[in-house]
């Protein structure tokens, strides 16, 4: 059989993974070929990391067979994937940076002689190994000495001299200049000549495009879909990576109100920060609800801190009800009625020892100051309020929040920030990694609060959702506001044209 | 992180009594009271007595470590503080000493708390620092000698004075556990404490001064670590700045850990790092009393800490409980 | 400089050897480990006192208990052509190199108060250091003579479990009562040399001897453990010095304190006067070529309340203890 004959290498079938009740994998089939690059995509949260995890045995899956070259195989752990044959390259390049590059290389697998390491066998064969990769470099020097594309090459040699069927890349070009990208792509394409099978995980579109055979997209947990490159425009892949299909109930929306009829709450002018997000101008109203749209990365959660003064902007200006006013710190927009539900849950959102009711007090009680507590006949009845009113499981109050779901989790962070009575709430992916009934709940919920007159900032990868309740899209891209759709014009086509077009064309949607 | 449901503080019970019990056992007088000039005597009340400096450094220490953090300098805040008392004591009124030796505590843990909340150094970095300088402070202060007083006003903080029939020390610790409860329950902090502790970075986004918070509750360690140097002061109606808090730090960091909270912060109890710093202290008193030889006093404290944190350790719990089922099912 | 000026100077020093050397002339540098205790800052000032009584030129340098430190003065010592270096090490291990550079420059060393391992023998001129099991052994014929033939339970306060002083103060006081099978140790426990650990343990000796009805005596192998067990004594009621016999090592000013008040019996001195027998040792080995014994013993004075401890206590108190 012809190494690069495109003969199936890997064939995953029915791959599905929950952790504590939430689904990160659906019954998720995919198929790798010999000499192929193949892209996988998603956002984030969508199943790629626990997909290349249950792929390596780092996680054991629940459901799913794997074939490799035809035999079934269950590796146990990534030392076992390694044995038969499937290397992974992680961003952050795993090595020992202070040892030799050919130390590296052979790590665990030194050429010895009575018990001795031997420095010059290992040295020589280090050196050949890296010269089929084009690579000529004192491979004595300690790898730190190397840029990250070296190092990244370093990395992939020592996996693939493993004997090496196929190799999973993630994220590997996340760090890397352009000239370091085309380093990096030589050598995949020489493994590909090859016959080995690569998965290749990135958010840059253009480099999917670039090298790519073939495209598997996840989200939420499910396969959205597979195709040859030439079959699927980049507009489609967009489609395909954002958004989900929404209940008609769901997808009905509201008659949106004229925007000039409500009041500014706050306005950013010229607001940013040097090297985080460019300055962007941005006015939140009453009543009305203002998405942030585009890929990973594009500085849709850097705009928010930058609001919600997690971060200092460097320029600009902000008002709040007409005064000027500087958002040095969250406290500081804490007490100009803002909220801020962030992205990361775990890490900046709950206190996963503390139970719902304090988790839910918290940020009220900040407001306070410690020394005027909250009567704890206060607590119950607030946090037996919000129990209710977002339908909390288990409505246990004492309950660590740990132990509850994602979408509980994200429910209680709401109440946090509902239980302040903010004029300003902004929301980082709410609906991220929930189940679709905390997923219509939560939607209804941001569209009840706008009702009762709250302004909403909603950052959100669901395009489909985010046009049900925005009144105006920022599209973003690179880390600037490249669009900004009102009224009308806020519907799903125009937000991908936005987001996938290339910087050099001119944008499809009114330009800022 | 471990995840658990509130606790109530079983296990540390239990062991306080097992090791009462035992001390019994060697010494069967150990339950023995009586009265003399109006005050209760008694191996129980020695161990009050003398868990007193390892008890107040507990209750500021629990504070700290439930704050991620850690406070080193106890012990050596204990020999600059004690020093202090004890050079004013013959020469100055009461409230004077007892003003200039709790605020060279404060001013310690300040020092401490700035180190950690505006500089960021890491507090095992930022506390050892006040460790290894503090004593060479404190013997500053003594002039390398023990520094003697005999102020009756001061000693009566120490093992002589007595209120109530309960020596000082054993009626201030209670008094500082009273006042610490009353700050940190009684006040939203130590809510605060939790959740900054338990979730740094969630905390501050939800608009609580974490920076604030992480220098008062290093000051309030540095009080503590000055009332337990007033009070090793007054019993010995002396300073010993070479000795005095010589590596208690460890047994009130020891003391917390007994008491059930992690090193990673999040959940404390102030009265359950008390039982811990008794525990300790029972144990202490109750080898003294069964002269075992002193060779093994060590052995004999690192068996017993042994079996105490396993006893707490929720994966031992659960073979435990796995044995009780197998034990039960055998039987029926 | 002609031959005339040479001569007469030639003759001069050698008048001067002759006549012996002048302690005026005398350099003389000491490594001190530092201020561990107060019996240290004793030493250091009685050292200073002896010093200038010789009128010998003294340089204390504190190595601030650091065996590194003590290199550093050493070397310092040597650079500056000292006639002879006192060191009290602060460990037993680790001189050979720079004592040999002393003794290389022709430059003796006297130990005081502690010994270095025995390798480094040929190393150094003497060591001036007290018997520590003598000083045990003295501790406890005192306590044999005075309980006579009474039966007498005593309680010991060790020294830190594994110091070498503490064994040796253990050890002596045991050879010290073997005579009399009247006199036994009934508890021992360590009190780490503090006073607040002395103070404790004893508080627990007491609760374990019925109140301290059962004991007779108290052995402590220093005057802080005693000076603490002494208020503990007194916190239960006791009266140390009649209802128990106190007898400790040490004769720190603070014990002469509670001896005046007749709450302590004796203590036997490690006198902080180390400095004095090295200085004359010195002097006799530069003037007359006098080599030393290898071990100077000083005197482990005992001293009671017959002793006028009042007056004692206040000659000691401005030694730094």
């Amino acid at each position: 059989m012809h190494p690069t004959d495109g003969s199936t290498l890997l064939e995953l079938t029915g791959f599905s993974k929950s952790f504590a009740g939430f689904v990160a994998l659906d019954k998720v089939d995919f198929t790798l070929r010999r000499g192929e690059i193949h892209a996988l995509l998603g956002e984030n949260g969508a199943g790629k990391s626990t997909l290349i995890k249950a792929m390596t045995g780092v996680v054991a899956r629940d459901a799913g067979t794997m074939r490799l070259e035809g035999a079934e195989i269950a590796p146990r752990s990534a030392g076992e994937a390694t044995r038969l044959g499937i290397a992974t390259v992680y961003q952050e390049v795993n090595l020992a940076p202070n040892l030799s590059v050919a130390k590296n290389l052979f790590l665990g697998r030194q050429p010895t002689r009575f018990g001795f390491v031997r420095e010059g066998e290992m040295r020589r064969r280090a050196d050949a190994l890296l010269a089929e990769f084009g690579l000529s470099i004192d491979v004595a020097a300690p790898l730190e000495t190397y840029s990250v594309a070296i190092q990244h090459i370093v990395a992939i040699a020592r996996a693939v001299d493993q004997s090496a069927r196929m190799l999973i890349l993630d994220e590997p070009t996340a760090s890397l200049d352009a000239h370091e990208v085309e380093v990096l792509f030589t050598v995949m394409r020489q493994l590909k000549a090859r016959g080995i099978g690569i998965v290749f995980v990135t958010h840059f579109l253009d480099q999917v495009y670039a090298i790519c055979d073939r495209i598997t997209v996840l989200r939420n947990g499910r396969l959205a879909g597979t195709a040859p490159i030439a079959e699927l425009p980049r507009i489609d892949l967009v489609r395909m990576m954002l958004g989900r299909e929404l209940s008609a109930a769901t997808a009905q929306r509201p008659p949106r109100t004229a925007l000039a009829e409500a009041a500014p709450v706050a306005v950013f002018e010229d607001f940013g920060k040097t090297g985080y997000v460019a300055p962007f101008d941005l006015t939140l109203r009453a009543g009305h609800v203002v998405g942030l749209a585009g890929l990973l990365g594009s500085g849709r959660t850097e705009t928010v801190r930058l609001v919600f003064g997690a971060e200092r902007a460097d320029c600009g200006s902000a008002e709040v009800d007409g005064r000027r006013v500087a958002i040095s710190s969250p406290r500081e927009a804490m007490r100009l009625g803002f909220g801020y539900c962030p992205e990361e849950r775990k890490t900046e959102g709950v206190v996963a020892d503390l139970t719902v009711r304090e988790n839910i007090v918290l940020a009220l009680q900040a407001k306070r100051g410690p020394m005027k507590p909250l009567p704890r006949r206060e607590q119950d009845e607030m946090t037996a309020k919000f129990i209710r009113l977002l339908d909390i499981r288990p409505p246990d109050p004492e309950r660590p929040v740990g132990l509850l779901s994602g979408g509980n989790q994200q429910k209680v962070l709401l109440a946090r920030w509902l239980a302040t009575a903010p004029r300003l709430l902004i929301l980082d992916e709410p609906t991220r990694g929930i189940d679709v009934g905390a997923h219509a709940e939560i939607i209804g919920l941001i569209r009840d609060l706008c009702a009762e007159g709250m302004a909403l900032l909603v950052v959100s990868s669901e395009l489909e959702e985010i046009v049900t309740y925005a009144d105006e899209v920022v599209v973003l891209r690179d880390r600037a506001h490249v669009a900004r759709l009102t009224g009308d014009e806020v519907d799903v086509p125009a937000i991908l044209a936005a987001i996938a077009a290339d910087a050099s064309a001119p944008a499809a949607a009114a330009p800022m | 992180m471990a995840l658990r449901l509130p606790r109530i503080g079983t296990s540390q019970v239990a062991a306080l009594i097992l090791v009462l019990l035992a001390n019994w056992m060697v010494s069967p007088q150990f339950f023995d009271f009586h009265i003399r000039d109006g005050r209760v005597f008694g191996s129980v009340i020695d161990v009050l007595n003398r868990g007193a400096p390892v008890a107040l450094l507990s209750i500021g220490m629990v504070l700290v470590i439930a704050m991620r953090g850690i406070d080193l300098s106890v012990g050596a805040v204990m020999a600059i503080c004690g020093a202090i008392a004890a050079s004013l004591a013959d020469s100055h009124t009461l409230p004077v000493v007892l003003a200039a030796a709790l605020g060279a505590g404060l001013l310690c843990g300040l020092w401490n708390g700035l180190l950690v909340a505006v500089l960021g150094i890491q507090p095992i970095v930022a506390t050892l620092i006040l460790m290894v300088a503090g004593r060479g402070i404190a013997q500053l202060i003594t002039e390398g000698r023990i520094v003697t007083f005999s102020s009756p006003d001061l000693a009566f903080l120490g093992g002589s004075g007595s209120v109530l029939g309960l020596p000082t020390p054993v009626v201030l610790t209670f008094g500082m556990l009273a006042l610490t409860l009353l700050i940190v329950r009684g006040t939203a902090l130590g809510l605060m404490i939790e959740a900054t502790g338990g979730n740094p970075r969630a905390s501050a986004l939800a608009g609580i001064g974490t920076k604030l918070i992480t220098v008062a509750v290093y000051m309030w360690s540095g009080l503590c670590a000055a009332l337990a140097g007033i009070v090793a002061a007054a019993d010995i109606l002396g300073a010993d700045a070479n000795n005095a808090g010589l590596w208690l730090e460890l047994d009130a960091i020891l003391a917390v850990v007994i008491g059930g909270t992690s090193l990673f912060g999040g959940r404390f109890s102030v009265v359950l790092a008390v039982v811990g710093a008794l525990i300790i202290q029972a144990m202490n008193t109750g080898i003294l009393l069964s002269g075992f030889p002193p060779e093994t006093n060590l052995v004999v404290k690192a068996v017993v800490v042994l079996a105490v944190l396993l006893a707490q350790s929720p994966r031992v719990a659960g073979h435990f409980a796995g044995l009780g089922v197998l034990l039960n099912r055998s039987r029926s | 400089m002609n031959f005339k000026a040479l001569l007469l100077a030639t003759a001069f020093s050698g008048a001067l050897v002759s006549a012996g050397v002048h302690a005026a002339d005398l350099t003389i540098g000491f490594s001190q480990i530092g201020s561990e205790s107060g019996w240290r800052a004793a030493e250091t000032t009685v050292s200073k006192a002896e010093a200038k009584k010789r009128n010998i030129n003294f340089k204390i340098a504190d190595a601030q208990q650091k065996q590194e430190n003590q290199i550093k003065a050493i070397r310092s010592f040597i650079a500056q052509g000292v006639d002879a270096i006192f060191l009290a090490p602060v460990v037993s291990t680790g001189w050979d190199s720079v004592l040999k550079e002393a003794k290389e420059a022709n430059i003796p060393v006297v130990l005081l108060d502690r010994d270095i391992d025995p390798s480094g023998k040929d190393l150094y001129l003497t060591a001036v250091t007290s018997d520590s099991v003598h000083e045990g052994r003295v501790a406890g014929e005192w306590l044999v003579k005075t309980v006579g033939a009474k039966p007498c339970n005593v309680v010991e306060l060790q020294g830190t479990v594994g110091a070498s002083v503490a064994a040796n103060r253990k050890k002596g006081f045991e050879e010290g009562i073997a005579s009399a099978p009247n006199v036994k140790i009934v508890r021992s426990q360590t009190g780490d040399f503090t006073r607040a650990k002395g103070k404790e343990v004893m508080e627990s000796f007491i609760k374990a001897e019925g109140g301290g009805k059962n004991i007779c005596a108290v052995y402590a192998h220093n005057d802080d453990m005693m000076v603490g067990a002494i208020q503990a004594m007194k916190e239960a009621g006791l009266k140390p010095g009649s209802d128990v016999l106190t007898v400790s090592i040490d004769a720190v000013p603070d014990i002469f304190k509670a001896m005046a008040a007749g709450e302590a019996n004796t203590t036997v001195e490690l006198t902080p006067n180390m400095a004095g027998p090295a200085f004359d040792a010195i002097i006799a080995y530069k003037a007359k070529g006098t080599v030393p014994p290898k071990w100077i013993q000083t005197e482990s004075k005992l001293y009671t309340a017959a002793d006028n401890p009042q007056a004692i206590y206040d000659s000691k108190k401005g030694l730094g203890y």
